[in-house]
C-alpha cells in the first residue's frame, strides 16, 4: 500500500524542486509548481496530485467569464431560455482592456451605477477599487494609476503573470503601453447586497471536484460567511474595507480586532435566515447556490483538461443580495487554509481530512457512497439524489438533491460508520 | 366562598384599573362606537351585540391578551393590608440587603463620576447631536476612549453579596443539617424538588415531543415535527397569549418563534410604540448620560467579541441607550425588590422636589448586560420591535437575575435551587468538590445571571429562552445548570482544582440543552 510522503496542511506546498525527483504519491502543491513541472512529470497511475492543469479557466475571473458566456449560449442553442437563464448568477462582466468599447456601451446603457474593477490573477482583494464615472478608468488606463491604487497595491502587472497568451485577443490599442497593463475585468457592481446588522458579508463555500470527464463533485457541508468590519454604504466607494469582505483586507483595517475574527459558520448563517425568511426561502436560496456550483463546472467541463491524477478542492465566493439571490464573485483554485480563530482551524482541518478521505490513496472506498465525512457527493455525471436508488430524472417529481450545505455535520459519526462497514464489506469474499 | 370572591373581585378591579389607562381601552371604545354603524347592532340589545361584535372582529382576543399578560406579570395581591413593599419583597431581610446593595452601587457610580469629572448627565452641544444623529446606524464603528471606565459591578461581585445574605430569624443552632450548609447560599427558601419539578415542568418529559429533541435529523419530521409546526401556525393564526405560552413550552419552530414571542408577551407594534421609540432616540441624541459609556464599555467587551453577536453591535447600542431613558420601565420596581437610584440637582442633595432617578430607567448596567440583547437579534431586526421585545423581557423576566429577592425566580432562589439539586442527586460530586475548594455555585453562577447567554450555542439558547417563556419561570435556569454538572460528573470527579473544575465547564457551546434537561429530570435513577 502505497503511503503518502508529501503531505503539506497548511497553506501551499513547499518548493520542492529538484530534490524530490518524483518520489512522491500525493502533492498538495502550489500553482507555480504545477505550471512549470505539471506537463514533463511522469505520474504514477495512482498518484493524485491536487491542481488540474488548466483551473485557471475557472478561477481567472475573465477565462471563466467567457466560458459561462459560451456555455450559456449553448444551453440557450439546445435547451431553451429558460435553462439559459439558469447561468445568469454572473454579473455582467468585461474584459479589459479587450473588451473595453463593450463595456462602455453597457456603462453608457446604465448611467449612475456603480463598477468595481478586480485584476484577473490577484487574490485577497488586491488591485481592487470601484468607480461611477468613465473618467476614474481613463486615468487608470492611460497609465496614471497611481491615484486609484490604495496602499494595498503591490506592483502591477508582471508578465508572468498572464499564461502564454492563447486566450489573449489583446487590442492593438495596447501595445501602446509602455508598462505592461495586467488583466483586468470590470464587472457591474452589486448594490443592494443582503446586510447582516448593518454589514456586508459574502459566503465562502468549498466544492471537491474529482475529476471533470465524467464530472464528478463533492460539496462541503461546512463553509463561512465573512462580513466587512464596516457598515456598508454606497456613500464611500473609495473605502476599501466597507466593500471588500476578504479577510485578508478586513485585517489591514484599523477595525480590526484579530481576536474577534469576522466570519459566521454557514450553520448559523442558516438559522438566521431560517428565523427571518422561513425555511422553504432558504431551500430555494441554497438550491440556487447548487446550480451555480453545477453550471460552472460545467460550463469548463469541456476545456479543462482532465487528468485522472487530478483533483482540486475549490474555493467559491457567493455573495447574496436583498432578493436573496446568489451571485457568483469569483472561484479559488487555492483557497486559503490558514486559520483565523479556533472555530475556522477545526473546520480547515477537517476539510482536509475529508478532502484525503475522498481522494482515497489507501483505495478503502467502493466508489459508491454518496457522503464521506462532511462531503456530500453533489453531481456524479449527472444530479445525485437524496433518496436511495436511481435519480428521478423526470423534471420534478420528488427529487431533492444531495447537498446539506449549512446543516448538521456529523462528520465523526459518519466516517465511523462509513469505515466500519467498509471494513465489514472487505472481509466478505466477493 | 366569599373569601375567594371577594379576592377575584379585587384582581378584576386591579385589572381593570390598570388596562383603563392604556392604548387597548382607546381602541376599544372607539371600535364600539365605531361599531354602533353596523345594522346587526340594536339598541335594544346593545351590549351583547357589542360583545358579540368584539368577539368576531378578534378584538376580545386582544382583551384576553392584555390581561392574561396582566396576571402573567403582576403578583397577585396577596392581603389588603399589606404595605407596597411587600409586593416588592415580603421579607425584610431581603429588602434591607438589596438596599445596601443598591447603595454600594451607587456609591460606586458617584466616586466614577467623581474621578473621571463627568458629570451623570449632560445636553450634547448641537454639532454632536447632528454627529449622533447620522451615525446612528453604525455607533459600533465609534471608539470612543473608554479606558477609565470600569463596568460597575460584574456577577462575581454580586454572587459575594448573595454569599453573605443571612436570615437574622434564623437560627441554626447546633443541628448542623447536611443541606444547609454545604453550599454557599445560607438562606431557608423555599425551592422546588425533582419531584416538584417534573409535575411543573411535565411538557419536557420523555413522553412527549420537543424541539430540541424530536426535530433531530434521525427523526422523521412526520411523527412531531410536521405536526407541532402545524399547531404553530394554527395559534399563531387564532392570535391567542395563553395559548402561544402553553404552546411554546415544547419548544417553538424558528421560523416562527420571532411571532411567538411577541404574542406571549403581548407585543404589538403599533404606530405609538414606533412613536415611542422614536422619542427615547432623541432622547439620546439631546442627552449624554454617563451610564452611557457604560453601556459601551460592556458592549466592547462581551458582545462585540463575541463570535457570533458581534455582527449585531450596532443593534445592541440602539436598544441599550434608549433603554437607559425610557421612564416607563420604571413601572417595574413597583413588583421588584430593588428600587431606582436617585439623584439629586447640583446643590439640592436631600431635597426631594429636585431629585430624579438616574438613569431614567432606574436600571444600572454591570458587565455583561448586554448579553440579555444580543440573542433576541437574531429574531427581530427592526429596531423599534428589538426594543419591546427586551422591555418586556426584562420586566418580565431579567430583572430578577440581578436583585436579591425571595421570588422563586429570583437569583437567590435559583442559586438555592440549583445548590439543593447538585447536593440532594449528585452528593458525591458536589461534596468532592467542595473539598477541592471549587463551590459549584462558582461556576454556574455567571451562567444562570446571564440567562446563560452566550455560554450556549445561539440556537440551544433560543429553544432554552422558549421554556422560560412557556412556563414564564426561570427556575429552568437552575435545572440546566445542574444537568450540565451532572453530564459532566465523570470528569469533574477527576480535578483537583477549582481552576481545572473551571476548565472542565468552559465551553458549552457544543452542549444540546433539551436532551440534558430530559435526562436530568425524568431519567435519573434517584
Amino acid at each position: 500500500m502505497s503511503r503518502p510522503k508529501n503531505q503539506n496542511y497548511k497553506g501551499h506546498g513547499l518548493p520542492k524542486g529538484k530534490e524530490r525527483e518524483g518520489e512522491w504519491d500525493f502533492y498538495w502543491c502550489d500553482v507555480s509548481w504545477l505550471r512549470e513541472n505539471f506537463d514533463h512529470t511522469y505520474m504514477d497511475e495512482h498518484v493524485r496530485i491536487s491542481h488540474f492543469r488548466n483551473h485557471y479557466e475557472l478561477t481567472r475571473k475573465n477565462y471563466m467569464v467567457k466560458n459561462l458566456k459560451r456555455f450559456r449560449k449553448q444551453l440557450e442553442r439546445e435547451v431553451g431560455k429558460l435553462e439559459a437563464a439558469k447561468c445568469d448568477f454572473f454579473p455582467k462582466t468585461f474584459e479589459m482592456p479587450c473588451e473595453y468599447h463593450l463595456f462602455v456601451e453597457e456603462f453608457r446603457k446604465n448611467p449612475g451605477i456603480t463598477w468595481i474593477m478586480k485584476p484577473v490573477a490577484r487574490s485577497q482583494g488586491k488591485g481592487i477599487f470601484l468607480f461611477r464615472r468613465l473618467k476614474d478608468i481613463m486615468d487608470w488606463r492611460k497609465g496614471t494609476a497611481g491615484k486609484k491604487l490604495t496602499s494595498l497595491e503591490a506592483q502591477p502587472a508582471r508578465s508572468a503573470i498572464n499564461p502564454s497568451g492563447s486566450h489573449d485577443t489583446r487590442s492593438s490599442d495596447d501595445q501602446k503601453d509602455e508598462i505592461p497593463v495586467e488583466n483586468y475585468v470590470a464587472q457591474r457592481y452589486i448594490e443592494n447586497p443582503y446586510l447582516i446588522g448593518g454589514r456586508k458579508f459574502d459566503l465562502r463555500v468549498y466544492v471537491l471536484v474529482m475529476s471533470y470527464i465524467p464530472l464528478r463533485a463533492w460539496l462541503y457541508r461546512d463553509g463561512f460567511a465573512r462580513f466587512s468590519n464596516t457598515r456598508f454604504t454606497l456613500n464611500s466607494i473609495d473605502d476599501q474595507y466597507v466593500h471588500l469582505t476578504n479577510v485578508a483586507v478586513q485585517k489591514t483595517s484599523p477595525d480590526y480586532h484579530p481576536k474577534k475574527g469576522c466570519k459566521w459558520m454557514l450553520q448559523r448563517f442558516r438559522q438566521y435566515l431560517a428565523s427571518k425568511h422561513g425555511p422553504e426561502a432558504v431551500e430555494k436560496l441554497f438550491s440556487d447556490m447548487d446550480n451555480i456550483f453545477v453550471k460552472s463546472l460545467q460550463s469548463v467541463q469541456k476545456v479543462i483538461i482532465s487528468d485522472k491524477h487530478c483533483f482540486e478542492l475549490y474555493g467559491y465566493d457567493i455573495l447574496i443580495d436583498q432578493d436573496l439571490k446568489p451571485w457568483l464573485l469569483e472561484v479559488n483554485a487555492s483557497p486559503s487554509l490558514t486559520a483565523s480563530s479556533q472555530e475556522d482551524y477545526e473546520l480547515k482541518t477537517c476539510l482536509l481530512e475529508d478532502t484525503l478521505h475522498v481522494v482515497d490513496m489507501e483505495a478503502r472506498l467502493t466508489g459508491r457512497e454518496k457522503r464521506v465525512g462532511g462531503f456530500d457527493l453533489m453531481w456524479n455525471d449527472g444530479p445525485v439524489s437524496r433518496e436511495e436508488g436511481a435519480p428521478d430524472l423526470s423534471g420534478m417529481g420528488n427529487f431533492v438533491t444531495n447537498t446539506h450545505l449549512g446543516c448538521v455535520n456529523d462528520r465523526k459519526k459518519q466516517l465511523r460508520q462509513l469505515f466500519h462497514s467498509l471494513q465489514g464489506q472487505k472481509k466478505v469474499p466477493s | 366562598m366569599l373569601q375567594e370572591e371577594s379576592d377575584l373581585s379585587l384582581i378584576i378591579a386591579q385589572i381593570v384599573q390598570k388596562l383603563k389607562g392604556s392604548n387597548l381601552y382607546a381602541q376599544l371604545e372607539r371600535q364600539a362606537w365605531a361599531s354602533l354603524q353596523r345594522p346587526e347592532i340594536k339598541l335594544e340589545s346593545l351590549k351583547e351585540d357589542i360583545k358579540e361584535f368584539f368577539k368576531i372582529s378578534g378584538w376580545e382576543k386582544k382583551l384576553q391578551n392584555a390581561v392574561y399578560s396582566e396576571l402573567s406579570v403582576f403578583p397577585l395581591p396577596s392581603h389588603p393590608a399589606a404595605p407596597p413593599e411587600h409586593l416588592k419583597e415580603p421579607l425584610v431581610y431581603m429588602r434591607k440587603a438589596q438596599g445596601s446593595w443598591e447603595k454600594r452601587i451607587l456609591k460606586s457610580l458617584n466616586s466614577m463620576c467623581t474621578e473621571l469629572s463627568i458629570p451623570l448627565a449632560r445636553k450634547r452641544p448641537v454639532g454632536e447631536q447632528k454627529e449622533l444623529l447620522n451615525k446612528w446606524n453604525e455607533m459600533g464603528t465609534d471608539e470612543p476612549d473608554l479606558s477609565l471606565f470600569r463596568p460597575v459591578y460584574a456577577p462575581k461581585d454580586f454572587l459575594e453579596v448573595l454569599i453573605n445574605l443571612r436570615n437574622p430569624n434564623y437560627e441554626n443552632g447546633d443541628s448542623l443539617s447536611f443541606r444547609t450548609h454545604l453550599g454557599l447560599i445560607q438562606v431557608p427558601l423555599k425551592v422546588k424538588d425533582i419531584p416538584e419539578l417534573k409535575e411543573f415542568f411535565v411538557e419536557l418529559g420523555l413522553t412527549t415531543g420537543q424541539l430540541g429533541i424530536d426535530d433531530s435529523t434521525q427523526v422523521p419530521p412526520e411523527l412531531f415535527e410536521n405536526e407541532h409546526v402545524r399547531i404553530g401556525q394554527k395559534v399563531l393564526a387564532e392570535q391567542d397569549s395563553a395559548a402561544a405560552q402553553q404552546y411554546v413550552r415544547q419548544g417553538s419552530p424558528t421560523a416562527l418563534r420571532a411571532e411567538l414571542w411577541a404574542l406571549i408577551l403581548n407585543i404589538s407594534s403599533q404606530p405609538e410604540d414606533i412613536l415611542y421609540y422614536e422619542q427615547l432616540k432623541t432622547n439620546v441624541i439631546q442627552h449624554d448620560l454617563l451610564v452611557d459609556s457604560l453601556i459601551y464599555k460592556d458592549v466592547k467587551l462581551t458582545a462585540s467579541n463575541d463570535d457570533y453577536y458581534f455582527v449585531f453591535e450596532d443593534y445592541l447600542y440602539q436598544v441599550l441607550l434608549c433603554f437607559s431613558r425610557d421612564t416607563s420601565v420604571l413601572g417595574h420596581f413597583a413588583y421588584s425588590s430593588a428600587s431606582p437610584p436617585k439623584s439629586y440637582i447640583r446643590g439640592k442633595l436631600g431635597l426631594e422636589e429636585y431629585a430624579v432617578f438616574y438613569p431614567p430607567n432606574g436600571v444600572i448596567p454591570f458587565h455583561g448586560f448586554s448579553m440579555y440583547v444580543a440573542p433576541l437579534c437574531f429574531l427581530y431586526h427592526e429596531p423599534s420591535k428589538l426594543y419591546q421585545i427586551f422591555r418586556e423581557m426584562y420586566v418580565r423576566f431579567f430583572f430578577r437575575l440581578h436583585s436579591i429577592s425571595s421570588h422563586p425566580s429570583g437569583i437567590v432562589s435559583l442559586c438555592l435551587l440549583f445548590e439543593t439539586l447538585l447536593q440532594t442527586y449528585l452528593p458525591q460530586l458536589f461534596y468532592h468538590l467542595r473539598e477541592i475548594g471549587a463551590q459549584p455555585l462558582r461556576i454556574s453562577f455567571k451562567w444562570m445571571v446571564r440567562a446563560f447567554s452566550g455560554y450556549l450555542a445561539t440556537d440551544q439558547l433560543l429553544l432554552l429562552w422558549d421554556r422560560i417563556l412557556g412556563y414564564n419561570s426561570l427556575e429552568i435556569l437552575a435545572v440546566l445548570a445542574a444537568a450540565v454538572f451532572a453530564f459532566r460528573a465523570v470528569n469533574l470527579m477527576e480535578v483537583t482544582s477549582l481552576a481545572a473544575a473551571e476548565a472542565v465547564l468552559a465551553d458549552l457551546s457544543t452542549l444540546k440543552v433539551m436532551p440534558l434537561l430530559q435526562i436530568f429530570l425524568f431519567a435519573t435513577v434517584t
